[in-house]
């Protein structure tokens, strides 16, 4: 089901084609990261620290260097240290340790052989003595007077800091008067809450291969959201230029944020480098868990005042972050993402805090999902004490255009009150409650970004053309870029091929994150058309003898008073005698991504005997400004939905005294499966944004928000219950119950 | 460990129709062998301990971790991988309605789930829905929620039947 506003009427934008790559993907031809070998190539093995936090006081790897196969090994004395003004700095101390090591899993050396077996052979036998340091796991450890120090280069950002410090970022924002607020209002809620650290769970662990030749130049082919930044961070750890280093994007396989980052390039291209052969490394699902990701983990507290018809007049909050072992914007993003509901009084203080646990990494609207938690369940409470629907609660108080975020920034044009009013609308929402079980709602909000893409269109000979973009194809951009220059062009998708190059093939790309694909490339593909067309155009007026000006394009040909209109193939094939090749690269660096706000509805059974939940029936209303492909947008929605499925009721680290993961696997960190869920309805809800030439927002982040708040609004109702802390796992569930 | 180089069992079984033969090491797996020998990449090494279901393959009709199969197992063995799903050029129908109905987003899970799919419509050409979340219960995929997966395998079903009538 969509909703949607007045727009014009498109012939292919908004329809559902095959995705260009699909065919690929479903015979098994598709070349991810780790199906690439190249001949001679060795297989690298990494060792990885066993503690939470010590100092390296002696890597041997002698014994290790005459193990049978070993071609090369390498620790943290291979790579330059880099100063603090580096923005790589953290990256580089994260996939191989110098010094000291942060966290259980942290790199601190690594061998190539011949085999896979021989490189673990050879890297179990490297001998480390170490002199253990104090391990600092929890946010409130971390936040301790006195807490020793987790990372001894860190220092605090946002304020004043005289020297190392365990806080990462302090973030404090005001705007009214609250005191007064919350005395004057009728109702006033406060609660805490606790979330663990999740991982994103991408099915494909990382992995590259990386050939560096003796000339010196680096050949990589890893799997990324974004092969520039593999290429410039890979560069910058390694103290190389950039144009030494070539990224071949391998399809991905599911990064949700953690893939944005690099963890083992550099040090693959220094064994490629050491030995002479091309060096590929390929992570265990068990190195995934404890040595890449996670989201961080998070205490919030949330105080919000209420008049007796609903309106909430005030909100006091504190956002903490656990962040890991280096300094992370995760505190001051949780910031950003507080601009669901107007709040003329705000106090808020967002926190993060380092953790001798794996350095946190980007996960689906990052931050967002902790404090929605927190807010979205206060909301909802307010509602029940109120008695009032939690929709109209909502609807009273949702930001429309020109309402400030806790940032203060004025929101552009949203779909928030339209998100709220297609679930109050819904069947689902309509309908009544299932006999034994209980209904929540939740909403969620992500700003969405733009940043720089670019993108060349070729025509081809024939009137065919290809579409050559940066941005990796994590789940059907590709389809999204060729129907946007359908639309353009006005030729049949089916005659477009969209390609992601390698970093020499197109321009400058930043990394797919931030649901910024199909927004910021596809305006790059756009412009890249509306060029061509009027190149198109002038070809077209001397073919046809006419002035340029006398040339309109419709319908994918040039026409012109008098004269039979001229298709787009009629033009290339003339392309020679006219001016030679149509080709059209456009770069931007895009403004005006539009936010997009979610809004989901919840029925579940809880089981009181077992504390078991089960979910009914789900469904999930997002604005999509304008949905390009309707299947993938819809597929946005009920994948992030389902993450956050399992973020509220199974997934957590469950660490023991020493940070070492206890659960690092995917049976014991257990991923919503098929048979734990029903169907995921969607209503598409499109309310354009006026920023993007077809209307688009970006919908990858959203839907995995709202449902933590969701789910525990609907415990609430379905036990009285009010859960404050993730996951809502079966012990969790039977705890509360007990005390109720 | 670096045993593979020095004793390698010769290892003959039929993979996707085809009598195939390969070396193996006594500890190198199904899904290695597949991968590394024979040059079959569409399984896919998710965790390596069978919680994933991407290196799903048939064996002898039945579904299996191919990663928890020693290579030299698959002696005398039919094995049926993603790439041997279509036939004479043409799509297996779970593979037209995986395309048509968008049950893939990264595509990594999918060569597992298009196999299990395929293992269970054999058996049973009419599952229930249920039927179909549990059977698919051991293939983990991050991406889609499984809407679209569980629909896709719906309607193949539906077409399966429909061409057996």
């Amino acid at each position: 089901m969509t909703v949607t506003e007045d727009r014009p009427k498109y012939k292919w934008v908004g329809t559902r084609p095959i995705r260009p790559d699909g065919y690929d993907k479903v015979v098994g031809k598709a070349r991810f990261a780790a199906d690439l070998n190249l001949p001679g190539q060795l297989h690298a093995a990494i060792l990885r620290s066993p503690h939470g936090h010590a100092r390296i006081l002696s890597i041997d790897t002698a014994a290790a260097e005459a193990m049978p196969g070993v071609q090369a090994v390498v620790t943290g004395a291979d790579f330059p240290n880099l100063d603090a003004t580096n923005s790589e700095r953290d990256v580089a101390e994260n996939l191989m340790a110098r010094d000291v090591v942060l966290y259980v899993g942290h790199a601190l050396a690594a061998v190539a052989a011949s085999t896979r077996a021989e490189a673990a052979a050879a890297v179990a036998i490297i001998e480390v003595e170490y002199e253990l340091l104090p391990v600092v796991l929890t946010l409130d450890e971390s936040m301790a007077e006195g807490a020793p120090l987790v990372n001894e280069n860190n220092v605090t950002m946002f304020v004043e800091s005289d020297g190392p410090s365990n806080l990462a970022t302090v973030n404090a924002l005001e705007r009214g008067d609250v005191d007064a607020a919350f005395e004057a209002a009728d109702l006033v809620v406060e609660r805490e809450f606790e979330t663990s650290w999740v991982h994103q769970g991408y099915i494909e662990p990382h992995a590259c291969v990386v050939d560096v030749g003796a000339d010196g130049r680096a050949d990589i082919w890893a799997s990324s959201q974004g092969h520039f930044r593999v290429r410039s961070q890979t560069a910058a750890v390694l103290g190389w230029e950039t144009a030494r280093v070539k990224v071949t994007p391998a399809e991905i396989g599911g990064g949700f944020g953690g893939k944005t980052t690099i963890y083992l390039e550099p040090v693959a291209a220094r064994l490629s480098e050491k030995s002479g052969r091309p060096v590929k490394i390929v992570m265990s699902r068990e190195e995934v868990l404890r040595a890449t990701g996670p989201a961080p983990a998070s205490k919030a507290r949330v105080r919000i005042a209420a008049t007796n018809d609903g309106e909430l007049t005030a909100i006091e909050g504190w956002l903490g972050y656990a962040v890991g072992c280096t300094n992370d914007m995760a505190g001051f993003i949780g910031a950003m993402s507080v601009a669901s509901y107007r709040f003329p009084n705000l106090k808020l203080e967002a926190v993060a805090s380092l953790t001798n646990t794996p350095k946190t990494a980007a996960y689906r609207a990052p931050s967002a999902p902790q404090a929605a938690f927190a807010i979205e369940s206060v909301i909802d409470e307010v509602a029940q004490r109120l008695e009032l629907d939690p929709i109209e609660v909502r609807l009273k108080n949702a930001v429309v255009e020109g309402d400030p975020t806790a940032m203060g920034m004025p929101h552009p044009r949203i779909g928030f009150v339209e998100c709220l009013e297609a679930i109050r609308d819904s069947d689902h929402y309509r309908s009544p409650v299932p006999e034994g079980a209980a209904r929540g709602v939740g909403s969620g909000f992500w700003f969405n970004i733009g940043e720089q893409s670019s993108a060349t269109v070729n025509l081809n000979e024939d009137g065919t053309a290809t579409v050559i973009t940066g941005s990796p194809d994590i789940g059907g951009s590709r389809a999204s870029m060729a129907l946007m220059a359908a639309e353009e062009l006005g030729i049949d998708v089916q005659r477009i091929t969209p390609v992601v190059a390698d970093t020499e093939s197109v321009g400058f790309t930043d990394v797919t994150e931030g649901s910024r694909a199909t927004f910021a490339t596809g305006m790059a593909v756009v412009n890249a058309c509306r060029e061509l067309i009027d190149e198109l155009k002038s070809r077209a007026a001397t073919i046809l003898g006419v002035e340029k000006d006398a040339v309109d394009w419709v319908d994918g040909a040039a026409a012109a008073d008098g004269k039979d209109p001229l298709s787009l193939a009629a033009i290339t094939a003339k392309a020679k005698s006219t001016g030679g090749p149509l080709t059209v690269t456009a770069s931007l660096n895009a403004g005006g991504a539009g936010p997009s706000f979610a809004v989901h509805c919840c029925d579940l059974a809880v089981d009181e005997e077992t504390g078991q939940v089960t979910i009914l029936r789900y469904t999930a209303a997002q604005d999509a400004g304008t949905a390009i492909h309707p299947s993938y947008v819809e597929g946005q929605m009920q994948g992030g939905t389902v993450q956050g499925i399992g973020w509220a009721l199974n997934e957590e680290y469950v660490y023991d005294d020493d940070g070492s993961m206890l659960n690092a696997s995917f049976l014991d960190y257990r991923i919503p499966v098929a048979s734990d869920l029903p169907m995921i309805d969607t209503i598409v809800v499109e309310v354009p944004n006026p920023a993007h030439p077809y209307g688009v927002r970006g919908v990858g982040e959203t839907g995995i928000v709202p449902p933590m708040a969701t789910i525990a609004n609907a415990i609430s109702s379905a036990t009285s219950v009010r859960m404050t802390s993730l996951p809502m796992s079966p012990p969790s569930i039977l705890a509360a119950l007990g005390d109720r | 460990m670096s045993s593979n180089k020095r004793s390698r069992t010769h290892v003959t079984c039929t993979v996707n129709g085809d009598e195939v033969d390969f070396l193996a090491s006594d500890e190198t797996s199904l899904l290695d062998a597949l991968r590394d020998e024979l040059g079959l990449t569409g399984a896919k090494e998710g965790c390596g301990t069978g919680d994933c279901g991407a290196c799903s393959v048939l064996v002898d009709g039945r579904i299996n971790c191919s990663c928890l199969m020693f290579a030299p197992e698959a002696e005398g063995r039919d094995i049926v991988t993603v790439e041997g799903i279509a036939s004479g050029g043409q799509l297996h129908p779970l593979q037209q309605t995986f395309l048509e109905g968008a049950a893939l987003q990264c595509g990594i899970c999918t060569p597992g789930f298009l196999v299990s799919a395929k293992a269970l419509l054999d058996e049973n050409p009419d599952p229930s829905e249920t039927e179909i979340r549990y059977a698919l219960a051991g293939n983990l995929c991050r991406c889609t929620g499984y809407d679209k997966i569980v629909r896709s395998v719906q309607e193949a079903a539906v077409q399966l039947r429909g061409a057996t009538r």
